[in-house]
């Protein structure tokens, strides 16, 4: 499998170097970690947003550090958690002294080694409070999880927590509105392929060549069901309803929607996809109030997308819609 | 015996530097034996994830210009935290960490009781696991349970204590095979987990082990007689006091 890749070991390493070294001015690492930061860290007047998790899903996390979104974020290695040490670093480098919110991804690695760390900074009279997202409607228990998986809707999280921070709300103000966005969001994905991890340099499971997986995960785990290559309306159906069968909403509920790649699939197939969707949210007699296309949470090279809903109020409306200016993710009013 | 009274072979940070390094050892040597324990149930990375926490652990251990036992537990419990990676990271490392806190002032009975009862309290509460989930606890919690009792309730001496944790510890190894995984990657196999060991428990027992070795060689003591075949059946594993793994470290402080 052909790939720019050195060696498998320094991935990590070199790519988060090329991160800071391109955002110069707004990234920075802390030396001898993998742990990236605002380049302004701590910032004043504030609560912290902090998260992490394993790398291979760019531009998730460090891609959404900057104003009206994260503050720092531990990378681990491909497809594993961040330690303990790294996630107290992180929480030590962004605490400006009114309080830190760890955003965690649901799975047990993560969770584990996050909440370890948590309660160390804890100790050492951080304030800290920590909200764990399980958006994926797919499984209830997976190969890497207790209950459902955090994936893409976990951005959505980090935007409108990121932009309550902003407007220096208290922490528990912040998480409040972290978990208002969990409690109304839910994803579902598929893969077309498997992803290759650098370690590994071939396929982590076998997909023949018409065959897709619904339901997957973000790490080339399993999903919920193998079936026979389908037309994108079909596809984009199947999730949909999945994800809005979970979230039953009201009739004429206002929806932000997210098409996302999963790292090696062109714009041009999560269009269609979207196109699908918004015709779908008028059939179900939802409201489409925004709608993203893109690669926010990617498993590597897999083929395929995710599709997210979240129901939202005018609180979310006026957050998810806030000014951002990050890597990967711009929006301004 | 007094309670409060120092175990003087303990309060050596040079004897829980040279425990550390046993139990560094002792990991490097089954290495292949717990891979292979975690390649029927998990993900084959528990040896070689312990081998490398346990080696950085003890240069790390050895680099202390002040070894006392309470800076040699916090060290060790972070660099386990570090080098271990995934869950075995927070669970056997950050517990340490935490457990580290009682044994300010020095090693008594009392503190190493409630040392190695914070370890257990705190790989409880991260791994979200009981007895009979099939994970370390089952080690865990008869060698913890043991030596309360031993200490606290029979006045045996610290290292007798120590013992009879570590033989309650390898029951609680036994007791792991013929059940269910409730927690843990084995947790997705199902009733396939069953009659599996689990490497978590294992390596518990491991550490337990060379504890209690070190700290009898350090009272220049003869080692209890520790009676390693042990029953399988849950109930007399639970009132043997049976278990192992994770408050081990502490176990091993008291007993050093």
């Amino acid at each position: 499998m052909k790939k720019l890749i050195n060696d498998p070991d320094d991935v990590v390493d070199e790519m988060l170097d090329g991160m800071t070294a391109a955002y110069p001015d707004r990234l920075r690492r802390l030396p001898d970690t993998q742990v990236v930061v605002r380049d302004d860290a701590p910032v004043d007047g504030k609560v912290a947003l902090v998260t992490g998790g394993g790398s291979g899903h760019e531009p998730t996390h460090a891609g959404y550090i900057g104003d009206g979104m994260l503050d720092g974020a531990a990378a681990g290695d491909v497809f594993s958690s961040p330690t303990a040490d790294e996630f107290e670093e992180l929480i030590d480098a962004c605490d400006a002294g009114d309080g830190v919110l760890a955003i965690i991804k649901n799975y047990e690695g993560d969770v584990m080694n996050f909440e370890t760390a948590i309660e160390l900074a804890e100790m050492e009279g951080v304030e800290v409070e920590s909200v764990v997202v399980n958006d994926d409607v797919a499984v209830e228990d997976s190969l890497y999880t207790s209950g459902r998986r955090g994936v893409c809707g976990t951005i959505l999280v980090h935007k409108a927590a990121g932009a309550k921070a902003a407007e220096g709300a208290d922490l528990s103000e912040v998480k409040r509105v972290a978990e208002k966005v969990i409690d109304n969001v839910g994803t579902m994905g598929t893969a077309l392929t498997s992803c290759v991890t650098p370690e590994k340099g071939e396929p982590t499971f076998d997909l023949g060549d018409d065959e897709i997986e619904l339901g997957i995960g973000i790490h080339g785990e399993p999903g919920t069901e193998r079936t026979e290559q389908m037309p994108a309306d079909e596809i984009t159906d199947a999730l949909t309803e999945a994800v809005l069968d979970d979230l039953d909403l009201d009739s004429g509920q206002e929806v932000l929607t997210v098409v996302n790649g999963m790292g090696g699939t062109p714009q041009m197939e999560l269009f269609v996809v979207n196109r699908r969707l918004q015709e779908l949210l008028g059939e179900r007699d939802l409201e489409a109030w925004d709608a993203w296309v893109g690669d926010y949470m990617t498993s590597l090279d897999m083929a395929g997308a995710s599709i997210t809903v979240c129901a939202v109020d005018d609180e979310l409306k006026e957050l998810l819609g806030a000014p951002a200016d990050t890597p990967a993710l711009t929006r301004t009013r | 015996m007094s309670g409060d009274e120092p175990i003087e072979a303990a309060s050596d940070g040079a004897a829980v530097v040279a425990a550390v390094e046993a139990v560094a050892e002792r990991i490097e040597d089954e290495r292949a034996h717990l891979t292979e324990l975690d390649s029927a149930i998990g993900d084959a990375d528990h040896g070689g994830n312990m081998a490398r926490g346990w080696a950085a652990a003890a240069e790390a251990a050895r680099d202390l210009d002040d070894p006392d036992p309470q800076a040699v537990c916090k060290t060790v419990g972070k660099t386990l935290m570090a080098e271990v990676g995934g869950a075995s990271g927070p669970l056997f490392g950050g517990s340490l960490v935490f457990a580290s806190a009682e044994l300010d002032g020095g090693v008594t009975a009392e503190n190493a009781v409630a040392f190695a009862e914070t370890y257990l309290e705190k790989v409880e509460d991260r791994g979200d696991a009981r007895v009979g989930d099939q994970t370390m606890v089952d080690a865990l919690t008869p060698a913890v349970h043991t030596f309360k009792k031993s200490v606290e309730t029979d006045g045996l001496p610290p290292l007798e204590a120590l013992a009879k944790a570590v033989d309650a510890a390898e029951r609680g190894v036994a007791f792991t095979v013929p059940i269910r995984a409730k927690k843990g990657r084995a947790s997705y196999l199902g009733w396939r987990s069953v009659g599996h060991q689990d490497p978590g428990a294992t390596s518990t027992l491991y550490i337990l082990e060379e504890l209690l070795a070190v700290a009898a060689a350090a009272l220049d003591a003869e080692t209890p007689d520790v009676d390693a075949t042990s029953p399988t059946i849950p109930d007399e594993a639970a009132e043997g006091g049976a278990g192992d793994a994770a408050d081990a470290p502490d176990a091993g402080e008291g007993g050093d």
